[in-house]
């Protein structure tokens, strides 16, 4: 969906899934997700569905994702860092945990 | 990197957001002696017009254009006045009392200000088309976030849909950046042009006419623009295409990328919270705070700059900035020296000459803005426009009471995405207006945070003291 301009900042290693995913410095997670041309960051707790980052400015809240252990934050307003590990979040399954 | 830790327990001033108001703001007050803080959530200052001004890897400056660039020295400014300025900082609480809620790194603490200005600008106007829930559409604004601060240009097939300036802004800057367009899908009513040529002599003279004239001809030489009353995002999984109407029929066009926008309103939560009346704006179609001359709030000691207080664009949000900063100053430190503030109204008016035009060309379409059918209104909790037109003519009255039916504006983004769509649907289901309907009942925390968060709050012997036994 996206490329990046050949502009862009040094390599950042994060994990999402645990499998490893090239951001970029001054990425923010949800901004890397896209990047990286993960179709959905979540999927909703009513229904199921999948979501991805719609806003990216805070205020929409479909990019929530879990980052280094600590769910539901707005991956749009986290900059990326190296080793950090993001998780995409399956919201029917995750409303017993 | 400033913790919370770190911050004084009061300040003079506190700026809450970094755009352009309260950059401007707070350089202003900082330079007039004020002890002065400016909060924002986001990584970099520069708020969402000047996104990432300070770190953006879009290096051709013509990409973005000039005035983008311009944001750099109210930036610069704001750091050299003196004033403290915290990013990733969530402001998550004000109160009447100007008591900031306020958490930065996982650590929140309670800031007292004998002024607070609230900068927190606008937010992209609900756009509730079927499928806009979809992977694959999102709002132009976010495509525009993710050009301006990581360099990010839509790739694939990629339709744009909407109206208002920014939607031609971003249409240029991604054609600069090498990428391509498919469509621009423009659903701005032709009848608009009836209410707004009495206003077209103001617009002429105003800043925005020749650039707004520019862009279109920019635009309209490379990609194919069609007028349309009806947009849909057709998938599965992700979107797979968009449906539009067209004079005689429906017409699908395969897509990767949709790309939503109807213009921009005031970002409400914080200011609503805090007490702060507001007004329905029936030509842009949006609560408003009410404000008097300096952009003082109906809560004393709260003043409101930027497009939060009515949208004028980024230009006027700071000279707005610098009149609710002037008035702060005045309040605080009247020996204090501050810039002639009959200069900056002139300057603001000038800003603002030609929004009346542009408000009235670019009014969305009442489709656009009160959907029928399974079209999700309330994208958290995934409430349909059926849904609540079922429950306005059963008699629920208001968005409030709608929530204890449907659960609408309950969901993680707090009504920011369905707010005003649930009360024009309500007004327009009833024959009232949104007057009547009123907003959603807002309250603190007005962002999530954890309870560790709350924990982590320093409590003093005598607070501990109250609740032991």
């Amino acid at each position: 969906m996206f490329k990046r301009l050949a502009e862009a900042g040094a390599s950042v290693a994060i994990t999402v899934d645990g499998k490893q995913v090239a951001a970029r410095a001054g990425d923010t997670v949800a901004a890397a997700l896209i990047a990286a041309g993960i179709a959905h960051c979540r999927t909703t707790p009513v229904s199921g569905a999948p979501r991805a980052p719609y806003c990216l400015m805070g205020v929409c809240f479909e990019c929530l994702v879990t980052i280094d252990g600590v769910g539901s934050r707005q991956g749009c307003l986290v900059p990326v860092r190296d080793g950090m590990a993001v998780e995409t979040q399956t919201g029917k399954r995750e409303a017993g945990r | 990197m400033t913790k919370a830790s770190d911050l004084a327990s009061s300040y003079e001033l506190v700026v809450i957001g970094g755009g352009p108001a309260g950059l401007a703001a707070a350089a202003l007050a900082a330079r007039a002696g004020l002890s002065t803080v400016l909060f924002d959530e986001n990584p970099g200052v520069g708020g969402q017009i000047y996104r990432a001004i300070t770190s953006s890897p879009v290096k051709d400056r013509a990409v973005l254009g000039e005035d983008y660039w311009t944001g750099a020295e109210l930036a610069v400014e704001a750091k050299a006045s003196g004033a403290l300025i915290v990013t990733g900082a969530t402001v998550w609480s004000l109160d009447p009392t100007r008591l900031v809620g306020i958490s930065i790194a996982g650590q929140a603490r309670l800031i007292q200000a004998d002024r607070v200005i609230v900068a927190t600008g606008s937010l992209e106007r609900p756009f509730p088309i079927p499928g806009w829930t979809l992977p694959g559409v999102m709002s132009a604004g976010g495509a525009q976030t993710a050009l301006k601060a990581q360099g990010l240009v839509p790739s694939g097939r990629t339709v744009l849909a909407g109206g208002g300036p920014l939607l031609w802004l971003l249409a240029a800057q991604i054609l600069r950046a090498g990428g391509k367009l498919d469509a621009i899908l423009d659903t701005t009513p032709r009848v608009n042009w009836l209410r707004a040529l009495a206003h077209l002599p103001d617009f002429v003279l105003s800043p925005y006419f020749s650039k707004g004239l520019k862009l279109l001809r920019e635009v309209r030489a490379k990609v194919r623009v069609i007028r349309t009353d009806r947009v849909e995002a057709v998938g599965d999984d992700r979107l797979r295409e968009v449906v539009f109407g067209t004079g005689d029929g429906e017409r699908r066009m395969p897509a990767d990328l949709l790309l939503l926008h109807q213009g921009v309103v005031p970002n409400v939560n914080l200011a609503i919270a805090a007490g702060v009346t507001h007004a329905w704006n029936e030509r842009q179609l949006c609560f408003e705070p009410v404000l008097d001359g300096d952009f003082t709030s109906s809560v004393p000691g709260i003043a409101i700059a930027g497009d939060g207080a009515g949208i004028a664009g980024g230009t006027a949000a700071a000279e707005r900035g610098r009149i609710a900063a002037i008035a702060a100053v005045r309040a605080l430190k009247p020996a204090a020296s501050a810039p002639d503030v009959q200069i900056i109204r002139q300057k603001l008016r000038r800003e603002e000459m030609g929004r009346a035009f542009l408000d009235w060309l670019n009014r969305p379409a009442d489709s656009f803005r009160q959907p029928t059918g399974d079209t999700i209104v309330c994208r958290c909790e995934e409430v349909t426009a059926r849904q609540v037109r079922d429950t306005a003519d059963m008699g629920c009255e208001g968005p409030n009471q709608m929530k204890a039916f449907l659960r609408c504006g309950m969901g993680p983004c707090q009504g920011r995405l369905c707010g005003l769509t649930v009360t024009e649907l309500i007004a327009a289901q009833r024959g009232t207006t949104p007057v009547e309907v009123g907003y959603y009942r807002l309250r603190p925390p007005v962002k999530p945070i954890t309870l560790a968060e709350l924990a982590s709050l320093p409590i003093a012997e005598a607070e501990r003291k109250a609740v032991e036994r």
